[in-house]
């Protein structure tokens, strides 16, 4: 009987430790929680900033990836056209810098520099935003919607269907899904695949 | 000098051994590699040569190769999906004289195709699936393999 409760607490701890090492991910439609992180000018962005718009393109981002380096332009596309509709983007980098050289802070800071970045990239440090999200490769988009404050997936996936080249690309998923959601209507197609570099996990 | 031309001859013969011209596939001819009964455990590895991971986990799959006889191990170079033109990997298998089974899969809207490979997989590079071809066991892993993982996986589905 003496052997029960501390058999009990190490299934509690146990059970706590499994909780906090599976990837908690969002879903469609699923309300995200509020983060901060530091833009590559050095100050701190979050999310509740962007409270008065419609909503955000949130992009897991990185300077190193084949596949981040041929979606680059049409990212900054998307933010053209859609900042001023109200669904401006964010990117993200949650790639170790330890594991991706390119991607440290001062290398981030260059690329933006770079392709002259009217929107923030910010760095993921701790890799805790990425986690949450359930983010897995570089492009991976999550579009949010404002939904009186508070911030509901909406799409999840692919900027298009051709990393090759973007003029031959059948299905443009995000500009679907914000189009649709600017019009009040249901995203066509609110969860999509493609191949992509793995994000780069510390002690992965 | 006869010297020199015999280790030249022999540098041709071990050259052509060790290079091999890829075969360049569509899923069909994949699944069909995935679904065909055998006694051998399958291993397959997702990979390209862009992806810095993956190459550091590919001298693993050569020793499994080289090592294991109740195993074939397939690895699926991910490499036309950005750039059609295949010479970047035959180059790459030159250079590496990978003696693992390689081909490439042409494939475009991958969207339609990644879940049919396996359910969880998100897309990202590397990944690996182990099948035992007689139960139909199946391991799914979508990360840099480490020493000892795959000898893991292959006892998980045994």
């Amino acid at each position: 009987m003496k052997l029960i409760k501390p058999i009990l607490l190490m299934l509690c701890f146990a059970a706590l430790t499994a909780g906090r090492t599976a990837a908690p991910n969002y879903g469609v439609g699923d309300t995200v929680a509020d983060f901060k992180l530091k833009n590559v000018d050095g100050k701190m962005v979050s999310l509740s900033d962007y409270k008065s718009g419609k909503g955000v393109i949130v992009i897991f981002d990185c300077n190193t990836c084949p596949y981040s380096k041929a979606y680059n332009d049409r990212i900054i596309a998307l933010n053209k056209k859609y900042a001023a509709q109200g669904f401006p983007v964010i990117t993200i980098n949650a790639n170790d810098p330890s594991d991706s050289e390119g991607d440290s802070f001062d290398e981030m800071v260059a690329l933006a520099k770079r392709k002259k970045y009217d929107f923030p990239y910010l760095v993921d440090e701790t890799q805790n935003v990425a986690r949450a999200f359930g983010a897995t490769n570089t492009p991976h988009v999550f579009v949010l919607k404002n939904e009186g404050g508070a911030f509901t997936v909406a799409y999840i996936g692919a900027i298009d269907d051709n990393a090759r080249d973007a003029s031959s690309a059948s299905k443009k998923y995000v500009e679907d899904a914000v189009d649709a959601l600017l019009s009040n209507k249901a995203v066509p197609a609110a969860k999509t695949r493609a191949i992509g570099c793995g994000i780069k996990w510390k002690n992965a | 000098m006869k010297k020199n031309i015999i280790a030249m001859i022999m540098s041709c013969v071990v050259f052509g051994a060790a290079a091999q011209k890829a075969e360049v596939v569509k899923l069909d001819k994949l699944q069909q590699i995935m679904e065909t009964k055998s006694d051998k455990i399958r291993v397959i590895n997702f990979w390209a040569t862009w992806c810095a991971p993956c190459i550091k986990e590919l001298p693993l799959f050569e020793k499994l190769h080289a090592e294991r006889s109740d195993v074939k191990v397939t690895l699926v170079s991910m490499d036309l999906d950005l750039d059609p033109n295949p010479e970047k990997v035959y180059k790459f298998l030159d250079r590496k004289k990978l003696q693992s089974e390689v081909l490439l899969l042409n494939e475009q809207n991958a969207n339609s195709w990644i879940g049919k490979i396996d359910k969880s997989w998100s897309g990202a590079l590397p990944a690996t699936i182990v099948i035992n071809p007689k139960t139909g066991q199946r391991k799914f892993i979508e990360r840099q393999l480490h020493e000892g993982d795959l000898e893991k996986l292959i006892a998980e589905v045994q």
